[in-house]
């Protein structure tokens, strides 16, 4: 995988944007995972076209939420159906955690670009 | 501004959360600080459903009411695994075993009881209970007793009251050999008088537990670990452990050494504030108010009620008046309600009894002055709620006491409800009271759902629905609105079945994004996806385009999904016959795969467990047949006896015509699982009546067609659709019903119930005498589901995007890219 390497703004901040590769590689309206170090991050490419990048387990009994189903801003894990919104990873009527959200866009080529 | 007070709790309980809850509902965060303390190292949990744990019916983990989030949400500094060891009155200070301390202005004891273990003979090994000895209390109790009754234990309890039969089905659930032994002549013998006693325990004895009465247990046998029991009597039992449920006694040591008046439990005023200091308070299971110690949650919802209202100012002059108790034996199919006295107390109560042993029914009300003082039902509890509101309000009984004993139609009108009292427990499973349902409904809402939602009523084990319903309507006067989505076809589409297909129709809508972008506002809803691709497939058949988000994730992958993201392959064996160089390839794939698992499945055929995603492709290709569609709702399979070609019973050809079923139908969608099953005479060895669609052959070459059987969650004999002559018109009124189930059930509706909600008199009239005049029109959009068929094990050879089978799409190194010099815009 060709992993270009890209900085915000030529500023000092240490933080990066990952270049993950095109936004292609994800099916519509589905999730897939990547591993960024030792974390499980999955990205999320809705039908509207926006990106999404949370953490990648469910933090009820690990259910792989890049195997649930969107849309409507929520994910359902496909375990035990619990709800999560997207943007902010917050538990929609249920007591779990909420998930823990990445800063993530895509570029004017289509990339996906994980701020981490 | 006013200083804030602290508040400690000691206790992370029932109680004491349920107080602490209580008292942030009324707005006391503003008052005080407020500390617990927890022995238990977690959030508080329901502590009664730790019957249905131990049984298999919860989950542990779904019965938490206040995850340890919540605290810290909630601004509540809560020491978990803290045990409390000592309080100092004078100093206002409470000290924690860790050698934490924190000082108070007010301060709540709520430690609630232990269980109480009779001394005996062999109990202990050193300090500890010795190895196979359990008592039955908390969550790390049920996790132990579960982990020891692995593999099939011969276990004994000791106590025949309501936690020691709660915790022998538990033990059967768990495999275990149960025996019950208990010190009376009777079970249950607080709660229950001695023909409910004997009829209790018959319904035991048939539910495959051993019930010993009149046992004393002087010792337990066995030098590391449980062997058996030994009786006063002389006599033994051989058993590999024991859970003891004999009592509990109240938690008040810590309250004695502060020098607090204690008798049985820490004696409180009407106030619920101890008799010797203003400033420590006291609620649930270590309370005594009015002599009484409680055991049950009922009585301490109303204390910490009425405690949050006095501490908070809501209502300073609130007063606890004591509880009226009454409980449920909460033993999967055995029904038990039982609440106030068990006998007359003189002549002048009246007794009003019904028994139907042989069913193991046993009813009994002790009327005093025209009021209810006492009531059991055994074996048919449906009139419990009634009697409960009675009981509680203490309304003067109709003089038709049948009314009370037997569930007349009466017990749908709401106003029923009307004399149920506010504080009245309508949820068992999370303490909600008639008052929060009714201020719910002011608030607005308006549905069952959403007062449910807004309560958590019904959200436990659900038996309570019924009446969150009615008092609903009752509070609604008439005015309240069906939760329209339970009309609906999926929950985002604000449509019935009927307009929905209408619509579908009328705007040629062909996806999923398709309905939602036209009928949806532009909503997408990702619960309604996977219903409204299953209809749009039934609907349009080839035409339908196939949009994979839409699926559930099996679906997407032709497999089953395991707890560890594995999954499970099962290829379709038609009719249940296999030849050996199938099973060769099966057992090769099985290996080169390295199926943890590979498991003959209740519908005949081979089941490999345990493949990874990504080896999905390569295992479809090695066994290169098609798929069994175990995952999908779909045609599932169709179970098939020997009949003719090898029974010496055998009246019809049953192998060869499922295979032929099974063939034509395979993979057809449906609103839910279809199984059906063809047998070759009426010894039935398929359960050709039990399944969605089954043909048993009788005498005289003809098939018996019958439809709407069941045997899962919901069992019912199918009922006969019509007798006809030949495989083919076997065929023909399969794929014609099937359509029809297809067309007009709800999604995730099983056949019986379609089959029960049309009755089968008009399914007859329509599928058979064709009163409709869509027979021809059926049979035609079925044999168009049968040509769209395509084996989705063929992706295996071209899948549908190159990501389908694939979990991880790339890893990166964040340590190695940040030390890179930065480029930008690349
Ligand atoms: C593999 C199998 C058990 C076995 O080892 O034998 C099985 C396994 C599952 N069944 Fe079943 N059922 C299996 C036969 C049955 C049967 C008996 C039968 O088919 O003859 C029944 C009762 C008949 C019926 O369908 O009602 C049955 C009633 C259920 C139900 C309850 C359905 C209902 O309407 O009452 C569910 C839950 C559901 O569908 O919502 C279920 C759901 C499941 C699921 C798919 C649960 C899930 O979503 O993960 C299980 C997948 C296990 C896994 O890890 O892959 N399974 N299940 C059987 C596969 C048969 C096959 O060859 O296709
Ligand atoms: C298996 C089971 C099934 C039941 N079923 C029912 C039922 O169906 N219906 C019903 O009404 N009731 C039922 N009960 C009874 C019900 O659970 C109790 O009445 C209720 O839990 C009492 O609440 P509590 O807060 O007083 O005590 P608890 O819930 O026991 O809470 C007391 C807490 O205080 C902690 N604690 C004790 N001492 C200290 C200390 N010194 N320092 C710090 N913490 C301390 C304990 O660890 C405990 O967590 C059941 C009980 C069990 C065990
Ligand atoms: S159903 Fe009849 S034909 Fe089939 S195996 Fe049983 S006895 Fe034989
Ligand atoms: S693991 Fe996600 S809902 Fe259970």
């Amino acid at each position: 995988m060709d992993i270009a390497l890209q900085q915000s703004a030529p500023t000092l901040i240490p933080k990066v944007f990952v270049n993950l590769g095109s936004i292609e590689r994800i099916p519509l309206g589905e999730g897939r995972e990547f591993l960024v170090d030792d974390e499980e991050v999955v990205v999320f490419r809705t039908r509207e076209e926006k990106v999404y990048a949370l953490q990648a387990k469910c933090p009820h009994r690990s259910g792989p939420l890049a195997d649930g189903l969107i849309g409507g801003g929520k994910v359902i894990c496909p375990f035990h159906a619990y709800k999560f919104e997207l943007s902010s990873g917050n538990p929609i009527g249920h007591d779990c955690a909420a998930l823990k959200t990445y800063n993530v866009q895509i570029s004017e080529h289509g990339d996906i670009l994980l701020y981490c | 501004m006013l200083r804030k007070q602290k508040l400690v709790v000691i206790g992370n309980g029932m109680a004491g959360a349920r107080l602490v809850e209580d008292i942030l509902a009324r707005g006391g965060a503003d008052k005080f600080d407020v500390v617990m303390f927890g022995d238990e190292p977690y959030g508080n949990y329901n502590r009664i459903l730790l019957s249905g744990v131990l049984s298999g019916t919860h989950d542990p983990q779904d019965i938490f009411i206040n995850s340890l989030p919540w605290y810290e949400e909630n601004n509540i500094k809560l020491h978990a695994g803290i045990r409390v060891s000592s309080i100092d009155r004078a100093g206002k200070t409470v000290y924690g075993s860790n050698g934490v301390s924190e000082s108070y202005d007010k301060l709540v004891i709520a430690t609630g009881s232990s269980p109480f273990v009779p001394p005996m003979d062999g109990l202990k090994n050193g300090d500890s209970l010795k190895d196979g000895v359990f008592v039955f209390r908390t969550l790390d109790d049920c996790d132990a007793i579960t982990k020891y009754a692995e593999g099939g234990k011969r276990a004994a309890v000791i106590g025949g009251g309501l936690l020691g039969l709660e915790a022998a089905r538990g033990l059967l659930n768990l495999g275990a050999e149960v025996h019950v032994v208990h010190l009376m002549g009777n079970l249950m013998d607080v709660q229950l008088d001695a023909q409910a006693g004997a009829s209790l325990r018959r319904s035991m004895e048939a539910m495959g537990v051993s019930v010993h009465l009149n046992k004393a247990t002087t010792g337990i046998l066995g030098d590391d670990c449980v062997t058996g029991l030994q009786f006063k009597d002389g006599s033994t039992l051989d058993c590999d452990m024991v859970v003891i449920s004999a009592g509990i006694r109240p938690n008040v040591q810590l309250a004695k050494d502060a020098g607090l008046t204690v008798e049985r439990g820490i004696v409180v005023n009407d106030h619920l504030v101890s008799v010797d200091d203003a400033d420590i308070f006291s609620v649930g299971e270590c309370t005594q108010h009015n002599g009484m110690v409680y055991g049950l949650v009922a009585p301490l919802w109303e204390q910490t009620a009425v405690l949050a209202d006095r501490l908070t100012g809501r209502k300073a002059a609130a007063a606890y008046k004591g509880s009226k108790i009454s409980t449920k034996l909460k033993v999967m199919g055995l029904e038990l309600a039982v609440m106030g006295a068990k006998e007359a107390r003189d002549e002048n109560d009246e007794v009003v009894v019904y028994a139907e042993p042989s069913r193991g029914i046993y009813k009994k009300l002790v009327v005093r002055n025209g009021q209810l003082a006492g009531a059991i039902l055994l074996g048919d509890a449906a009139t419990a709620p009634l009697l409960l509101q009675s009981f509680d309000r203490g309304t003067e009984l109709p003089e038709n006491r049948a009314e009370m004993l037997f569930s007349l139609s009466r017990t749908d009108d709401p106003m029923t409800f009307a004399y149920v009292p506010d504080t009245a427990q309508i949820c068992n499973c999370n303490g909600v009271s008639k008052a929060q349902i009714l201020s719910a409904v002011q608030a607005g809402h308006r549905s069952l759902k959403a007062v449910c939602d807004a309560t958590r009523a019904g959200t436990g084990c659900g038996s309570c629905k019924s009446q969150v319903q009615g008092i609903l309507e009752l509070a609604c006067e008439g005015q309240v609105e069906t939760d329209p989505a339970t009309h609906y076809y999926v929950p985002g589409v604000p449509l019935s079945k009927p307009e929905l297909i209408a619509a579908i129709k009328e705007y040629q809508l062909k996806s999923v994004s398709a309905v939602f972008a036209v009928l949806a506002a532009g909503k997408e809803d990702p619960a309604s996806k996977v219903g409204l691709a299953s209809l749009l497939k039934t609907i349009w058949h080839e035409e339908y385009e196939d949009e994979r988000d839409a699926r559930f994730i099996n679906d997407r992958v032709h497999a089953n999904i395991q707890n560890d993201r594995t999954f499970s392959v099962v290829p379709r064996i038609y009719g249940g016959v296999t030849s050996s160089s199938e099973l060769r390839r099966i057992a090769d794939a099985a290996d080169k795969y390295q199926a943890r698992m590979i498991k003959i499945t209740g519908g005949q055929r081979i089941d490999l467990l345990g493949i990874k995603k990504e080896d999905l492709p390569g295992i479809w290709r090695d066994l290169d047949m098609p798929s069994g569609h175990a995952y999908a709702k779909s045609f599932r399979t169709c179970k098939t006896c020997v009949g003719t070609e090898f029974c010496r019973y055998g009246v019809g050809d049953s192998t060869g015509l499922g295979i032929k079923i099974e063939k034509r139908f395979q993979g057809i969608e449906s609103p839910h699982k279809m199984k059906l099953a063809t047998t070759g005479c009426p010894r039935n060895c398929a359960e050709a009546t039990i399944k969605d669609i089954g043909a048993v052959a009788i005498e005289g070459g003809r098939w018996e067609i019958y439809v709407g059987g069941a045997a899962g969650a919901h069992v019912r004999k199918a009922d006969l659709l019509v007798t006809v002559d030949t495989h083919d018109e076997v065929l023909l009124y399969t794929g014609r019903f099937m359509q029809y189930y297809r067309e007009n059930a709800k999604y995730l509706e099983r056949t019986w119930s379609l089959v029960e909600r049309i009755s089968i008199e008009k399914l007859r009239r329509i599928l058979v005498d064709d009163s409709e005049g869509i027979c021809a029109r059926l049979d035609q959009d079925i044999q168009a589901a049968v040509d769209a068929y395509r084996d989705p094990w063929q992706e295996a050879i071209e899948p549908v995007h190159p990501a389908q089978f694939v979990n991880t799409l790339g890893a990166v190194t964040l340590t190695q890219i940040q030390g890179l010099q930065p480029s930008y815009g690349d």
